[in-house]
């Protein structure tokens, strides 16, 4: 069934379908209704007594419209996106959502496709989340990234004003990414920089994974609120811990085991990557819980560092293989221990000089005194 | 020290205020002095643990189950970092209740114009353009300065970055999270901008460490009044009876 077939069954049934009129429809019977409302309980860690109200809000609860927006981005959103195991990102897309739009993977293109974004502005108002994914180029009136002939940020900014809530998708989206490390010559803006007026939940990570993407749909449509956000509008679940907490490799770390070089025998052995620069005590995400690749692995997994891809700006920190950033400004590049050893060695040395210079007034003083008596 | 006498200049930090007859001044009381010396070993704790939690010492071998290198390193210089920060609040306080000096080190008269005159001639004391340096019953106006800009400000600094990254191990729904990390590491951009911060600041109290040291020893050869003395006995004494 394709999103156009979607959105015109949609249109010819009102009131809108409920998840469970959704799910009979694709013959899932009464009894997998259930099973699929329990398991939902356990991935989201709540008691068997939510199972009865999962199952009511499925049955009661119209589905969410969701228009999905793509910006100055590379796509790997979506790539992560449609690799979700638990749920699976078809179950997600067709059951619980209606994904009206989606340039990317929805099979309307062009004038047809756009059409969609009018109608469910019209239908819905104040009623659809908006997903972004990228960001708004902004410099040259906005001309470094196009949708359907204009540019990407008056799309952005009117369905913006019609939507309830905002979905960030990904590190550029939430912070802005590689597109706007510096200098940022398309002035490629965050979501949350450019719509000030909306609830926005950011889901960084470039890209995000699978099952924290749908996970955060999940939660959205099945409590029908927004999911507890940190300070930074992260969503607690997923962004409240770093890699670095809860990594397989942490007792190794406690321990003083080091990888000293990535091709020695504690490489092989599987010791901490900190001494390598892995950024895992500085990000915040859920990799070494969740993993990638329905849980196969992730980076320090495999052997690498975290380079802290779901981080503020992480293409302007420096090294990917740096735990701490270099410091600019001081006419060549320099990490704090050099410039800290700079500063108390230049301290040292000036101390020295006077030190000499105290010890030969003072004696001069002496003389002058004994001459004086 | 046989005629001990409290001065009424007590609390008169100018130096025109000190009578040539008063042969010793009881500045620095207990509580200051103990924690100046609680300071000074939770400083050179912090620094030395804190570096080598930036750059560890060489990979241990054997099982991890066996070691506990980071961990202790990392246990010790919490411990200092409490010890520190206590000691800090505690110094605070006693700037209410103690006398007049406990007062001096927190609030510079930074909009007082003699005192800056006296920063100035107390500097050109320091470059060998005075031939003599002024009495000072508590810190001489430009050690009071250096030990605001450098001491108290880097101390504060060091206090809250370094229990924001404290906050991130003790986990986002922590108080110390909520108190110190909530606010302050989006302020610096990320996490790892704190701990870069942070290890600057380890530097910037290094640099005070280095300089204090040496201003006190040069000081208590070289100045009018005794220094390093007066922060065990806490009694200011002179060398000379001139005004």
């Amino acid at each position: 069934m394709s999103n156009t077939e979607l959105a015109q069954s949609v249109d010819s049934k009102s009131p809108i379908e409920s998840f469970y009129d959704v799910m009979r429809r694709q013959g899932i019977s009464r009894r997998s209704f259930i099973k699929y409302c329990s398991l939902t309980a356990t991935a989201l860690g709540l008691g068997p007594a939510f199972v009865g109200k999962i199952a009511y809000a499925m049955e009661n609860k119209p589905r969410i419209p969701v228009l999905w927006l793509h910006g100055l981005e590379c796509t790997c959103c979506s790539e992560s996106f449609i690799r979700s195991a638990h749920p699976l990102a078809k179950d997600v897309i067709l059951s619980m959502i209606s994904l009206d739009y989606d340039d990317t993977i929805m099979a309307a293109a062009g004038q047809q496709a756009e059409a969609i974004i009018d109608e469910t502005i019209e239908k819905y108002d104040g009623n659809f989340i908006l997903a972004v994914e990228g960001n708004t180029p902004l410099n040259q009136d906005g001309m470094s990234c196009i949708i359907a002939g204009k540019p990407f940020h008056h799309q952005i900014e009117r369905v913006a004003k019609h939507c309830k809530a905002i979905i960030s998708w990904g590190s550029c989206a939430s912070w802005g990414c590689v597109q706007a490390a510096r200098p940022n010559p398309t002035q490629a803006t965050p979501t949350h920089k450019l719509i000030t007026d909306k609830p926005i939940i950011k889901v960084p990570g470039c890209p995000p994974i699978a099952e924290v993407m749908t996970g955060v749909i999940t939660y959205m449509v099945t409590f029908d609120k927004m999911p507890t956000l940190d300070r930074q509008g992260r969503p607690k679940m997923f962004y409240s811990q770093r890699i670095h907490d809860k990594c397989y490799r942490r007792p190794h770390f406690d321990a003083g085991q080091f990888v000293e070089e990535f091709d020695d025998e504690n490489a092989k052995k599987g010791y901490c990557l900190y001494k390598v620069g892995c950024k895992g005590p500085t990000t915040y995400n859920a990799c070494s819980t969740i993993r990638w690749n329905e849980g196969t692995s992730f980076p320090i997994q495999a052997g690498h560092g975290c380079i802290g891809c779901s981080e503020d700006g992480f293409w302007d920190k420096g090294s990917f293989y740096d735990r701490l950033t270099d410091v600019h400004g001081f006419g060549v590049e320099a990490d704090a221990d050099e410039i800290g050893l700079a500063v108390a060695g230049a301290t040292g040395v000036a101390i020295a000089v006077h030190a000499a210079a105290s010890a030969l007034k003072s004696a001069k003083n002496n003389h002058d005194n004994n001459i004086g008596e | 020290m046989s005629t001990k006498k409290m001065s009424s200049a007590i609390g008169d930090l100018d130096s025109s205020g000190i009578e040539s007859t008063i042969e010793a001044v009881y500045v620095y009381e207990a509580p200051v002095r103990l924690w100046h010396w609680v300071n000074a070993g939770a400083i050179t704790v912090l620094a030395l643990t804190g570096y080598f939690i930036g750059s560890p010492l060489p990979s241990m071998s054997g099982e991890a189950s066996d070691f506990y290198v980071m961990g202790y390193i990392r246990f010790f210089h919490f411990v200092a970092a409490y010890v520190f920060a206590i000691g800090m609040i505690g110094r605070i306080y006693w700037a209410f209740v103690g006398n007049g000096h406990a007062k001096q080190l927190f609030v510079p008269p930074l909009l007082k114009k003699s005192w800056w005159r006296e920063v100035w001639h107390e500097a050109r004391w320091y470059a060998f353009l005075e031939k003599e340096p002024n009495k000072y019953v508590g810190h001489n106006p430009l050690a009071s300065l250096f030990m605001f800009l450098m001491f108290v400000v880097g101390s504060i600094f060091m206090i809250f970055t370094g229990f924001a990254l404290y906050a991130e191990g003790q986990g986002t729904d922590s108080w110390w999270y909520d108190a110190f990390a909530g606010w302050l590491i989006p302020l610096f951009g990320q996490s790892q901008d704190v701990h870069t911060w942070h290890h600057l600041g380890m530097w910037f109290i290094l640099t005070f460490v280095i300089i204090h040291i040496y201003a006190a020893i040069r000081e208590d050869v070289m100045s009018r009044q005794s220094l390093v003395s007066t922060m065990i006995s806490g009694w200011r004494t002179w060398k000379d009876d001139r005004r």
